[in-house]
């Protein structure tokens, strides 16, 4: 063989020897410096100056920015954080490039809105965001239901919800759920009525599997809060009657104030205590409930949404 | 053998030298001595910052700049010259050029660097009016920007042995800018599945890594830098270059200079 054979197996098994061994040094080097990759930093905060440093590419960099936004979300919420300082001003970079980009105000405002850990727990901004697509998107039916979403679940502020609920019901081809709610939310907003029927529009207008899990889970736990509230009625009427609580739904039932062992929204029977106070078997199968928990409980940090969802 | 590379390395440097590559340094002292100056009489409190970052940075892209411009034409402009004939009609190997070359200019820019980094320190004295500890650190900074230089020199040069000037330029610049974005590229390829994973995290590391041998900001703040994030970026700066070099000697290797 060859001394300029040798010389090139010699320098091929040199690079492959380096190639592994510059792998692991790099490998050892991201383990120091974990944070670092897509670590919280913004290398150019500006929309309207990345935009014109886009050269005209701003869909494309939108897209990116997009996704971005999307795993940052998905990233923070994974680890239950607190805090999501990046998410905003990355919705703002990404709907100045491409102002069309529908997409990024329906879940960048359902990103935005609700409280940490489910949210980043900025409404307002979450608002500024919708309206600034209404302007861009005015005939866009969608946007008007997530804002009016927002001032009703977030802000409780029922006026404006209904009259975003309203503008959005006179867009072409709008769904015929925005009319219902503008009217239901200038009647009775507060009502569980109100809140159901948001919820089942929040399911009936997206195909989107997380956003119908989410609006299940709502539905689920207004139905629990209905029922424990309605139960726990009966308990205190029967206390009423007999002068002590019932020790179990069966005694209720043979007093006919109900009929059968009542069930939560899973099939499984409600928990009767000896105060009188009604409780889910496993409120962590609920996310969102407000009744029925035991004394002191803490959801998780990350809802826990069910397979069959 | 070794003498061989250590006359082409010296002729490189020369030739480097006197091509005046040096001159940047004038630009470099003026920059660095107007900053001093300026920085104290516009701005509050942060005179040292500025006057780190601003030297750092300079540092590393005049560096670049040479590293490319300068790394691109060792192997087409000895061709073009006809000079490399000469050269190789000696007893001198192919790949003894390459690596005679790649010492040469890795040479020149860690002179180059030296004589910068007394223009930093000095702008720092003067803003500072004293050196402290952590000015220590600007040491390490300037030799990871000294690693990025090698690593460039290494890619200026496999890409000048095959291909033109210009394209050379392209693509070494092209892997500079990709490289100073390689930890959010192994980031997005971490969060791929299946095929497209195994791509994406092999592109991912192929591409050299610049991200981690920035640390300007952190040591303009005067943060220290961990001992293991030194040795782990020099046996990668040096393995990788070293990786790039053996690609440059085999496609040199198997070129027809006829």
């Amino acid at each position: 063989m060859s001394s300029r054979r040798w010389n090139a197996i010699f320098f091929v098994l040199l690079l492959i020897a380096c190639m592994a061994g510059s792998v692991f040094f790099l490998q050892r080097v991201d383990q120091l410096r974990s944070g670092a990759t897509l670590g919280e930093v913004l290398y150019i905060p500006s929309p309207k100056v990345l935009k014109r440093l886009s050269l005209g590419y701003s869909g494309l960099l939108a897209d990116i920015y997009w996704t971005r936004a999307v795993q940052y979300f998905g990233g923070k919420h994974h680890e239950g954080a607190e805090h999501f300082d990046l998410l905003a001003p990355l919705l703002e970079i990404t709907t100045t490039l491409d102002p069309q980009l529908v997409v990024a105000y329906q879940y960048g405002a359902n990103f935005l809105a609700p409280k940490p850990p489910n949210g980043a727990g900025q409404p307002q901004r979450a608002i500024d965001l919708v309206e600034f697509g209404i302007r861009h998107n005015p005939n866009d039916w969608k946007l008007y239901y997530e804002e009016g979403f927002i001032y009703y679940t977030e802000l409780k502020d029922y006026a404006r919800a209904a009259n975003a609920f309203a503008r959005g019901s006179r867009v072409p081809n709008a769904h015929p759920f925005l009319k219902l709610l503008a009217g239901r939310m200038a009647e009775q907003a507060g009502s569980i009525e109100t809140a159901r029927l948001m919820w089942t529009a929040a399911y009936q207008t997206t195909q989107d599997k997380a956003i119908r899990a989410n609006a299940l889970a709502h539905l689920r736990a207004l139905q629990v809060d209905e029922d424990v509230t309605t139960l726990e009625g009966l308990a205190a009427r029967y206390k009423d009657q007999t002068g002590q609580f019932p020790s179990s739904f069966s005694q209720m039932e043979s007093a006919g104030f109900m009929r059968g062992v009542p069930l939560d929204p899973l099939g499984r029977p409600y928990r009767l205590l000896p105060d009188g106070r009604v409780q889910v078997v496993s409120p962590d199968d609920f996310p969102f409930i407000e009744r029925g928990t035991p004394p002191g409980y803490k959801p998780p940090a990350t809802p826990k949404f069910l397979p069959s969802d | 053998m070794t003498s061989r590379i250590r006359w082409i390395a010296a002729n490189t440097f020369r030739e480097a030298v006197r091509d005046r590559v040096l001159y940047n340094l004038i630009a470099f002292a003026v920059l660095m001595s107007g900053a001093a100056i300026l920085v104290g009489q516009i701005s509050i409190d942060i005179e040292r910052l500025v006057v780190v970052n601003l030297g750092l940075t300079a540092v590393s892209l005049f560096g670049v700049i040479i590293a490319i411009f300068v790394g691109i034409g060792l192997v087409s402009k000895e061709i073009e010259k006809r000079t490399l004939y000469t050269v190789l009609s000696r007893p001198v190997r192919r790949w003894e050029f390459i690596v005679g070359k790649f010492f040469g200019l890795a040479g020149t820019l860690a002179v180059n660097t030296f004589f910068m980094a007394i223009g930093v320190f000095a702008a720092v004295l003067y803003v500072s009016r004293h050196f402290q500890k952590a000015d220590g650190w600007i040491l390490v900074a300037l030799y990871f920007i000294v690693l990025q230089f090698v690593i460039l020199t290494s890619l200026a040069l496999l890409f000048s042995s095959f291909s033109s000037p210009l394209l050379s330029a392209v693509f070494a610049f092209s892997l500079f800018v990709i490289g100073s974005f390689s930890e959010d590229l192994r980031g997005f390829a971490g969060m791929t599945h299946g095929v497209t994973s195994w791509l994406a995290t092999g592109a991912a590391y192929l591409v050299p890594n610049f991200s981690a041998l920035n640390v300007i900001t952190s040591v303009a703040h005067e943060q220290p830098v961990a001992g293991h994030l030194i040795f782990y970026n020099t046996a990668y700066a040096l393995l990788y270059a070293t990786m790039v070099l053996c690609g440059a000697v085999l496609v040199f290797q198997r070129r027809n200079l006829k």
